[in-house]
């Protein structure tokens, strides 16, 4: 088997690129979120310094070589979702190594950080952080049910298990989208994915005045480090994904920033106007309103 | 006895303030053998901390520092009347966020750790616990006369009168009580005393650890924890 | 309510009875019919409300002053039960079987004044001070000043001033000497 390195250095360029956009996206969010509130709010490089300031951390104490593998089982589950997410539909380059049925191992993606996480957090010993695995890994299976329901609809519309397909279906004009030939999956998925960015009606895992700070309690320096650089990563991929599903893909690195930032800001301000659910209210405001959208479209079909 | 371990008298001197939980006792294994289980040298580590030295290139070490000073991650945790003028910092009127200063509910992951105002011998404890927890470039800040000179409760029975014999200060804040303003020029010194590479603190507790343990456990008289809180 | 003080002085022969307002009246009776009357106030007069429990140090009389302070709040009432104990071996017989937060008072002044109460829960353990070894702090020939000079590390350089002095010597050198002034004209 012959090794294709452009393709490799591509996805690496492409790695880079999303990070950046991501610490971005995230300051940019926490900017109009303070402008909501009437401050200043953060400087716009503040995520970027923030992460230095992590790697630089001098000491470093560890619980156990599940604590070292938590954040980067959790990085792998957020360069994995990145590796197999074509970017932008049209290119040869920017497809990164996405595949016939790569939604499938899309799916299994988002929930391995999650598992990985909840392994390490788990040997800090912290109790905190069991509580804030319990309530993430409940709230997560809440979220992946509408999530599966909508992408298991898409399927069979689009007869198809690739991304590149489904994008390419939804080609010449919105008037194609899935979120117009399909609304009732688009909602539901779109629902679910408030809870899978963990803006605020649902952030009650990793809110910092919860619990302290849900499952990362123990995890400090190069560790948080790694945790953040996957939250970038996380969020503008998931945007893409939802935006390859939904919205037709992107055909420029331009129209994806536009598109994944819409996706996002529509987390982000349903999250400035909502307060926090506590964690039985969300599984089962999951359990009720999402899903019961998503059997409808798979029904309908 | 080596220097690294703890001194084991000590141990058995203040065994009487133990939590239940913490006192030795005699567990049954699952082969059915019968082992001597003592909590605190068994569970907790008896290492002693080490001195990070900087980055020996100064351009890195440079740059760092001015990531570290522009990013002050202050731990939540408030003592005495200084704790309630914390939160208007975080206010449109104040917002320290314009200077890189967020919270941070636990120790692990923050930086700074703010000592508002006076403290009690039990808060004393905690606020140990919590400086040790945190990790290497970490910096005090210490608000209000009373962790200067003891302020109004210099003669006070439980009250401790110089914070700076127990944990190493960079900065103080005088007044009774500053206003945020105070403290946000507090925040001012403190990032200048980093961006100049001053601010090792960390590393000065870590040198005179033996002495500031002294002073410690002087007024600490159930001293029921490791050494270091690791 | 007068009603109510007359029988109570005929029930339990109080010693001492002040009019503090119209509505509040501090009892004064011996140590062993204290809780007596406490629990007839509770279960009969509709005293349901229990506020506080202190402590007064009466070291030239040798006595602690113990206050039990209770609630009529249908009548909106209030009396407060004062009782004398030796501060040798102080020991008062405990009532937290009628409320519950009493049991947190008595733990309070068994740890500030050393006063004991048998058979309250938990006396022994620690309430505030965590491994406290002297004697305890609120009895008045406890030196607080000194054991903190002693114990925490005072810095050199504090001075004291009394205000008046200060502020006309720093703040007005150049008033006039008011208060005498005003002094010789009365």
């Amino acid at each position: 088997m012959e090794i294709d390195f452009n393709k490799i250095l591509f996805a690496i360029i492409g790695l880079i690129i999303v990070l950046n956009w991501g610490l971005l996206m995230s300051s940019i969010m926490r900017k109009i979120g303070a402008r909501v509130a009437g401050r200043h709010g953060i400087p716009w490089f503040q995520p970027w310094v923030d992460l230095v300031k992590n790697y630089a951390i001098r000491s470093q104490i560890t619980h156990g070589v599940m604590f070292y593998l938590g954040p980067v089982f959790r990085l792998s589950g957020g360069v994995g979702l990145f590796l197999f997410m074509p970017m932008i539909f049209g290119s040869d380059l920017w497809i990164n190594f996405s595949f016939k049925g790569d939604i499938i191992l899309i799916l299994y993606f988002q929930f391995f950080g999650m598992l990985g996480m909840a392994l390490g957090a788990g040997e800090g010993g912290q109790p905190h952080s069991f509580i804030g695995i319990s309530r993430g890994l409940s709230q997560f299976t809440a979220i992946e049910v509408p999530m599966t329901l909508a992408v298991i609809s898409l399927a069979v519309q689009y007869q198809t298990l690739s991304i590149s397909d489904i994008v390419e279906a939804q080609q010449g004009g919105f008037m194609n989208w899935t979120i117009i030939t399909n609304p009732f999956a688009s909602i539901a998925a779109m629902l679910s994915l408030l809870g899978a960015f963990g803006h605020s009606p649902f952030n009650l895992v990793k809110a910092p005045n919860e619990i302290p700070i849900g499952p990362p309690t123990e995890y400090h320096g190069t560790y948080l480090g790694v945790l953040r650089t996957n939250a970038a990563i996380l969020h503008v991929v998931e945007a893409v994904l939802f935006m390859n599903l939904f919205f037709g893909g992107a055909g420029s690195w331009l129209e994806l920033i536009v598109k994944s930032f819409l996706i996002y800001f529509w987390s982000v301000f349903v999250g400035m106007v909502f307060p926090r659910f506590r964690i039985e209210q969300s599984v089962v405001w999951f359990l009720k309103v999402p899903l019961i959208l998503g059997i409808i479209a798979i029904i309908l079909l | 006895m080596t220097n690294d371990k703890l001194n084991k008298n000590q141990i058995e001197d203040v065994s009487k303030f133990f939590a239940p939980e913490n006192k030795k006792k005699n567990v049954e294994t699952p082969d059915g053998q019968i082992i001597e289980v003592n909590p605190l040298s068994d569970y907790f580590s008896e290492a002693r901390p080490k001195v990070h030295e900087p980055n020996s290139s100064k351009v890195v070490e440079t740059f760092l520092n001015w990531a570290r000073a522009e990013s002050l991650w202050v731990l939540g945790f408030g003592t005495g009347c200084g704790s309630i003028e914390i939160p208007p910092l975080l206010t449109p009127r104040f917002d320290a966020f314009r200077f890189g200063v967020q919270m941070r509910p636990t120790p692990r992951q923050s930086n700074v750790i703010i000592i508002s105002g006076y403290l009690a011998v039990k808060t004393l404890k905690r606020v140990i616990r919590s400086y040790e927890q945190m990790q290497n470039p970490k910096y005090v800040l210490a608000l209000g006369s009373c962790t200067i000179n003891g302020g109004m409760y210099f003669d006070s029975y439980n009250t401790i009168n110089r914070l700076d014999k127990y944990i190493p200060v960079d900065v103080y804040v005088a007044g009774c009580m500053p206003r945020p303003e105070a403290l946000l020029a507090g925040f001012m010194k403190l990032k200048e005393l980093i961006k100049a590479g001053k601010a090792e603190n960390a590393n000065k507790y870590v040198e005179n650890f033996d002495e500031y343990k002294a002073n410690q456990k002087k007024i600490i008289k159930d001293w029921n924890m490791p050494d270091y809180n690791w | 309510m007068k009603n109510l003080i007359e029988r109570l002085h005929i029930k339990y022969s109080l010693t001492d009875i002040v009019n503090q307002r119209d509505n509040f009246v501090y009892l004064t009776i011996r140590k062993e019919n204290a809780i007596d009357l406490v629990t007839y106030l509770k279960d009969y007069e509709g005293f349901s409300h229990f506020v506080l429990l202190s402590c007064v140090d009466w070291i030239e009389d040798g006595k602690f002053q113990l206050s039990y302070f209770l609630n009529q709040p249908n009548k909106k009432f209030d009396i407060a039960i004062r009782t004398m104990i030796d501060r040798e071996n102080a020991e008062m017989q405990s009532s937290h079987h009628l409320w519950k937060h009493i049991e947190t008072y008595q733990r309070e002044l068994r740890e500030m004044y050393g006063i004991n109460f048998p058979k309250n829960p938990r006396i022994e353990e620690n309430f505030i001070l965590e491994g406290w070894d002297e004697i305890p702090p609120m009895r008045r020939e406890f030196d607080t000043k000194r054991y903190s000079e002693k114990t925490f590390f005072p810095r050199e350089g504090r001075k004291t001033y009394d205000p008046a002095t200060y502020m006309k010597d720093k703040l007005y050198p150049n008033a006039p000497i008011t208060a005498k002034v005003n002094k010789k004209d009365e």
